[in-house]
């Protein structure tokens, strides 16, 4: 569950919570794409150490970390298969360039979770919500989105208290062998399905009665504003975007073996 | 049959939910328990078949431990039905369904037919014996959910706002049935905020606040206290409102039943008139 | 002027084999405050869902008879063309609130309409007002008490400032004090603003001394309607299952005796003991 930990939003007034989502997006696209486009551990490194003054400005380094520890096993997987298929091919040998291509790969997993991570960690659904709404995505799939948001805490209470009143019947989750056990959860699943598929008939009913679909262009309460921080947010990742496009076809970057 | 030591309780997020509670309740009482949203009824009367243990002190069911025995062995004697009917259903038809915790106790398959048609007879459902409870109305799933729950025949029924949504008459059902259950030496609870509810059955009521018990004793003593009332969201039953309007001509307070009422002032009347 | 007609409404669910209501023929003038009450399963929650085109619209089924409301024939309109009109609030506070804020709930019925964001504006904050709960705006429905989120939802049915607002069973989950709250800010809405009101409920205890209107269903037909204290004084309405108010009853038991209250039928508590406080007064004279 740490892992997930790392994803949930924290609320927290900072700068970086108080941005724009959909600039926040951009920015962590192009750090992907930055990603994908070097295999050399040098830019990598320098993309990596690019996440750190987000995490501190953003104050969820506990968080942050968490998701790294959760990262750790699939990274140790990426860097032996790395380091296996490298000496393998190679015939046995393992050079140091075989080590640090290994580590580059990792390393680019790993930038490519964190992002992600920082992203969730200082976003908010309503804010992501707003984004979708606002970059028109059609408003039936950013409803659905900010709808299952505002169910999950309750869906999650209900599960337990479905729970609590079949292990009242005498339902025992934990006993027997592995087929068993999964049967003792349909007593569980059933009551939890009808009941998701009765709200959503309440729920239609409401929405209904709230005038859905009155008019095909539906207005927003809310209107997400570029600030200051945006455009500066904005300019640095052109720049990211554009250096590391540059550097790409016009430099030979060097790898870590030959500078020492 | 039922007691409480000292017991507090911690949810996961360290709010403490129960602060020293300590209660006894004896074989075939009939206890109703209220107070506020969040002053911990529901957090209590879980201690009662073990699905929460208490983090501190302790509760005893029939003088075990609830903290050294498992659910399943605590429900055979405490049956709890919950405010939802639709949290419980999932079999395609009521026998089944009434069937379902006989089963997880292990009773023979000669006791489970006997004791299936009992609950049916009992809460008059045999003529849906074979329907799927998805198609019954809501005052019928309530039934079929308090079925299964006595098919196993618990000594002690704790049944969790069983008035909600209820009607008049069903209330009035209600109300014989728990009755009837007293009759048969059961221990009930309930936990309600149906107050007229409370003021006609007239049972033990303990009041909660906060985690904390502030008041315990018989039902038309806390219902018409003013310092109960003040500090939970229970209202004064009706009757008791009128004499409140009243109490300048000397009536007692405490007076929540309609029939009680009607001889009271009967009387005051006889005796103005003389 | 009648806001609400119907003449010989009869509706039955697809797949059902009897209708849920037959025959009702209601009129509710504009301003009224109505009560409709009955027994489990009467058909008081179907025919809420005609006044708003739910029924027919949303269910299907088979509608007949005729049903105006706010002069429109709602078999002729879609509900997002009524919900301007009528507003309806459901019984469970929690399935009738979508938005991650509440402010954004309140809005949803106004953003769903079209409106420009200065207009949604003033109309959140007058009807977060109106139901004084405007400190709770930027709040999560979740975090907020059953009470509290029915508010919402009375509120963002105010927001479209329909002429009725029709409330279907609003209290059932929610503790005496709350319910009395709800209570307390409908009255205020129809007293105030001259909104049309009808209200489903069971608690007469609470709600018999609000309305000017009752309308008594079982099984599908209406079986009284007209002035609550002539109906709830009745011997027969406590016949058909309807919980009278505790007051109401003890005032029947004491004129069955004789004792000499006032011939107006009362509907709650303060009402009863001023009348038997003459009585009394009276008698201790004599």
């Amino acid at each position: 569950m740490s892992v997930f930990d790392g994803l949930k939003f924290r609320r927290v007034s900072s700068p970086i919570h108080n941005l724009d989502p959909r600039i926040k997006f951009v920015y962590v696209i192009v750090i992907f794409i930055a990603a994908i486009l070097f295999g050399e551990i040098l830019p990598l490194i320098a993309l990596f150490l690019l996440q750190i003054p987000f995490v501190l400005l953003a104050r969820v380094q506990r968080q942050w970390l968490r998701s790294l520890r959760g990262a750790t096993f699939l990274a140790m997987f990426i860097f032996i298969v790395n380091i296996a298929t490298k000496f393998f091919t190679a015939g046995y040998i393992l050079s140091a360039t075989d080590i640090e291509f290994s580590a580059a790969m990792t390393l680019r997993f790993v930038v490519l979770v964190e992002s992600f991570s920082v992203f969730f960690l200082t976003t908010s659904p309503d804010h992501l919500g707003l984004a979708l709404e606002q970059t028109h995505v059609p408003y039936e799939f950013s409803f659905a989105f900010t709808t299952a948001v505002r169910f999950v805490p309750v869906l999650a209470e209900e599960a337990q208290t479905i729970m609590d009143a079949q292990k009242a019947r005498g339902l025992e989750l934990e006993k027997g062998n592995f087929l068993k056990r999964i049967r003792n959860y349909v007593p569980v699943l059933i009551p939890l399905i009808v009941s998701a598929i009765r709200r959503s008939l309440e729920l239609a009913e409401a929405m209904e009665s709230r005038a859905w679909g009155a008019t095909k262009k539906r207005t927003n309460l809310y209107a997400l504003k570029l600030h200051r921080g945006d455009l500066a947010l904005l300019a640095l990742t052109v720049c990211i975007l554009v250096s590391s496009i540059y550097v790409r076809f016009y430099f030979v970057v060097p790898t870590l073996v030959q500078l020492f | 049959m039922i007691e409480v030591e000292d017991v507090h309780f911690f949810y996961s997020n360290q709010v403490e939910a129960l602060k020293g509670v300590s209660l006894t309740i004896k074989n075939g009482e009939f206890l109703a328990i209220m107070g506020q949203n969040g002053a911990g009824k529901t957090t209590l009367i879980k201690h009662f078949n073990g699905l929460l243990k208490p983090s501190q002190g302790k509760v005893r069911i029939d003088g075990v431990d609830t903290r050294k025995t498992s659910i399943a062995t605590l429900a055979r004697n405490v049956g709890f039905v919950f405010q939802n009917p639709d949290h419980q259903l999932f079999c395609e038809t009521v026998e089944e369904e009434i069937s379902f915790a006989l089963k997880n106790f292990g009773f023979e398959a000669e006791a489970i037919e006997k004791r299936t048609d009992w609950a049916l007879n009992l809460l008059g459902l045999t003529q849906y014996r074979k329907t799927s409870p998805f198609l019954l109305s809501g005052g019928e799933r309530k039934r079929v959910a308090l079925a299964s729950v006595l098919a196993w025949d618990p000594e002690a029924l704790i049944l969790d706002e069983p008035t909600i949504g209820q009607d008049y008459r069903q209330k009035e059902k209600l109300r014989q049935f728990i009755v009837q259950m007293q009759s048969q030496g059961k221990t009930v609870v309930i936990v309600t905020h149906d107050v007229e509810f409370v003021a006609e059955c007239n049972p033990r009521v303990l009041l909660m606040k906060e985690g904390r018990i502030i008041a315990d004793g018989e039902g038309k003593d806390i219902l018409t206290d003013p310092e109960a009332l003040a500090n939970s969201s229970i209202v004064l039953p009706q009757v008791a409102q009128i004499f409140t309007y009243l109490s300048s001509l000397g009536f007692p307070k405490n007076i929540i039943d309609v029939y009680e009422a009607k001889a009271i002032i009967l009387k005051a009347l006889e005796e103005g008139r003389e | 002027m009648a806001v609400i007609e119907t003449k010989d409404l009869s509706y039955t669910y697809p797949g059902a084999s009897r209708p849920s209501i037959s025959g009702v023929s209601i009129t509710v003038e504009k301003g009224e405050f109505v009560l409709i009450t009955g027994p489990s399963g009467c058909g008081k929650t179907t025919l809420c869902r005609c006044f708003n085109g739910l029924i027919p619209h949303f269910y299907q089924g088979e509608l007949q008879g005729e049903i105006t409301v706010a002069s429109m024939d709602v078999t002729k309109h879609q509900t997002h063309e009524m919900a301007k009109h009528v507003g309806l609030v459901f019984q469970n506070p929690e399935n009738q609130l979508f938005a991650l804020s509440i402010e954004k709930d309140v809005a949803f019925g106004l953003e769903n309409l079209g409106l420009g964001r200065e207009e949604m504006r003033k109309r959140v904050d007058w009807a977060l007002n109106l139901t004084d709960i405007y400190n709770l705006r930027e709040r999560s429905p979740h975090e907020v008490s059953g009470g509290q989120q029915q508010r919402v939802a009375i509120a963002s049915v105010l927001a479209m400032q329909p002429e009725i607002i029709v409330l279907d069973e609003p209290t059932s989950f929610l503790d005496p004090i709350s319910a009395e709250k709800i209570f307390d800010v409908i009255y205020e809405l129809n007293k105030r603003l001259g909104v049309t009101v009808v209200l489903v409920e069971h608690r007469l205890d609470l709600t018999a001394k609000y309305a000017g209107h009752i309308v008594i269903m079982d099984e599908g037909k209406v079986c009284f309607d007209g002035d609550p204290r002539k109906i709830l004084g009745a011997e027969e309405t406590r016949l058909i299952g309807v919980g009278i108010p505790k007051a109401t009853l003890l005032y029947q038991l004491l004129k069955k005796e004789g004792v000499n209250l006032s011939s107006i039928t009362p509907l709650s508590s303060r009402e009863l003991a001023e009348s038997l406080e003459g009585v009394l007064q009276n008698h201790d004279r004599s």
